[in-house]
């Protein structure tokens, strides 16, 4: 049958025939990093085009609609003119580590996608600590936003570094207890092992109600660790201009806007992975038709719909909800999530222990 | 490969945390060490030990040196306020790290005969291996370690209220 699988998989055969293993091996790092980058500059292109026309429903107005058929070229436009402007370098700052932060944002975006499966035997690494690697590059990326901001050498952004650094600290616990009820249920942090768990159903279905609660704090986290409203003090506009990057323009400025896409994009990827089945189709128990029915479909579509429902859900969450203060913010994360997902996961673990789950 | 990936990542480990020390900005001292983690959870692959690794980041790279990044970048220091240490405290310090690296060097050379005897086996860094090392032969020790983080988490908590008081 068509599948993104059998292809990589014929492609790595023809390789090792046709030359020796080192170079077969280099062709392929080669391939797939090209991939990736075409993967970034596609889901920039998308999301940012995606995004505006998501908030223009909300807020019944058009959107972008004068470059292209109902302005579909309009992130083309924007990015050729981002990527002929002037990138300024503030005097006073310290320029290395001010170049370097929009590239570290970049790097810690790209390796984030190693581990995640994008359809049924299409993966770049599979590694056995798979969701554990997830969450330690992606505290990583807050080092490149604290760079950004101190480095600028403005108040602003320091303040908005400093936000973002407490704000993601704390974050990531609740996200972690949230993914770990989720590898409890299954026994296992590879990727592959997940998504095979969730061929007779998605854990958001049959992990009852840890799996329910884990979802929602999952959701919450993911927004909140992605710097979006309305958890997006680290560049709350209204009160510091543009957070970490402001005294960024042209190139690099777009960098980081990429690199908060991507980030976006993976965190839905995760929490499709995890709760959704990632590209399992959708069966239900018996029904033998319908699930074939459902089985027609390819996994690649099944895991980009899932990622892209999850992406609408965060941008719904943007055009609704006002942005919260600080301490408003750090209370619901240690009063409320926290508590509740260090209880969902003993929850959890007594369901895997009895067997309670179909 | 494993050979010049071990000289490699020594040689990055050694070379930042001599960086950390000679550095004159506080926050290129934390980056430095930054780097000197990530070269040391790289060891810890080298030796099979990814779940190690990648611990390591979580904790070190990922939260303590974020906190650490923070706290420096807000006091904002500089060289001009800068306290002067005296000659004494110098000095204390070099005798204190020479006493150091004797005890470390002394502890090193008695582990050569246990890697010799220890047949090499691939599966020992994984989460299943290490979690029925830890929950079998070193349940008190775990446990008394959890308890030493709760005591420090109270301890935090008790002193920040005392201070509102």
């Amino acid at each position: 049958m068509w599948s993104l699988g059998n292809i990589t998989h014929s492609i790595d055969a023809w390789l090792n025939e046709s030359f020796n293993p080192a170079i077969a091996l280099l062709t392929e790092f080669v391939i797939v990093g090209t991939m990736a980058i075409g993967l970034f500059a596609v889901l920039g292109l998308v999301l940012v085009f995606m995004e505006r026309k998501v908030s223009a429903y909300m807020q019944i107005r058009v959107g972008p609609n004068r470059v292209g058929p109902k302005g579909m070229f309009q992130t083309f436009a924007d990015t050729i003119k981002l990527l002929l402007k002037e990138g300024l370098t503030p005097t006073g700052s310290d320029k290395f580590l001010f170049n370097l932060a929009p590239v570290i944002a970049i790097i810690s975006a790209m390796l984030l996608l190693a581990p995640i499966a994008f359809a049924k035997d299409f993966q770049m690494w599979d590694l056995n600590i798979g969701v554990l690697y997830v969450s330690a590059i992606s505290s990583v990326a807050v080092i490149s936003i604290l760079m950004a901001g101190w480095s600028s050498n403005n108040k602003y952004s320091l303040l908005g570094a400093m936000r973002s650094g407490a704000q993601i600290v704390s974050y990531e616990l609740s996200a972690g207890l949230s993914i770990l009820a989720i590898v409890v249920l299954v026994g296992s942090l590879k990727m592959t092992d997940i998504v095979a768990s969730q061929e007779t159903g998605w854990w958001l279905f049959k992990g009852h109600i840890p799996a329910l609660i884990a979802f929602v704090i999952f959701i919450i986290a993911a927004t909140a660790e992605t710097n979006r409203a309305p958890f997006d003090l680290a560049e709350a506009e209204s009160e510091l201009t543009a957070g970490f990057h402001t005294e960024y323009s042209g190139m690099r400025f777009a960098l980081f806007f990429l690199a908060e896409y991507v980030n976006i994009f993976i965190v839905c990827a995760i929490g499709a992975t995890l709760f959704l089945g990632g590209w399992m189709p959708f069966h239900i128990g018996q029904w033998t038709a319908f699930n074939h029915l459902m089985d027609f479909i390819p996994s690649s579509l099944w895991f980009f719909g899932k990622t892209f429902f999850l992406i609408f859900l965060i941008m719904w969450f943007r055009w609704t909800f006002p942005r919260l203060r600080v301490d408003q913010l750090l209370n619901l994360e240690w009063k409320y999530l926290l508590p509740i997902s260090m209880f969902n996961l003993l929850l959890a673990t007594a369901i895997a222990i009895l067997g309670w789950h179909f | 490969m494993t050979q010049f990936l071990f000289y490699f990542l020594s040689f990055v480990a050694v070379s930042a945390g001599l960086m950390v020390i000679t550095a004159k900005n506080p926050v290129h001292s934390v980056l430095y060490l930054i780097i000197a983690f990530f070269a040391i959870a790289g060891h810890y692959i080298l030796l099979n030990a990814q779940f190690l690794a990648i611990v390591h980041i979580i904790v070190y790279a990922g939260a303590i040196m974020v906190l650490f990044l923070s706290v420096i970048m807000l006091l904002n220091l500089n060289k001009d306020n800068e306290p002067a240490k005296s000659n004494v405290l110098k000095l204390a310090a070099v005798v204190a790290a020479g006493l150091l690296l004797v005890t470390f060097s002394g502890t090193l050379k008695g582990t050569e005969s246990i890697i010799a005897s220890q047949p090499f086996d691939d599966q020992i860094g994984y989460v299943k291996a290490l979690g029925k090392v830890l929950f079998n032969d070193f349940l008190l020790p775990f446990e008394v370690s959890a308890l030493l983080l709760l005591s420090a988490i109270i301890g935090a908590v008790v002193l920040v209220k005392h201070d509102l008081k």
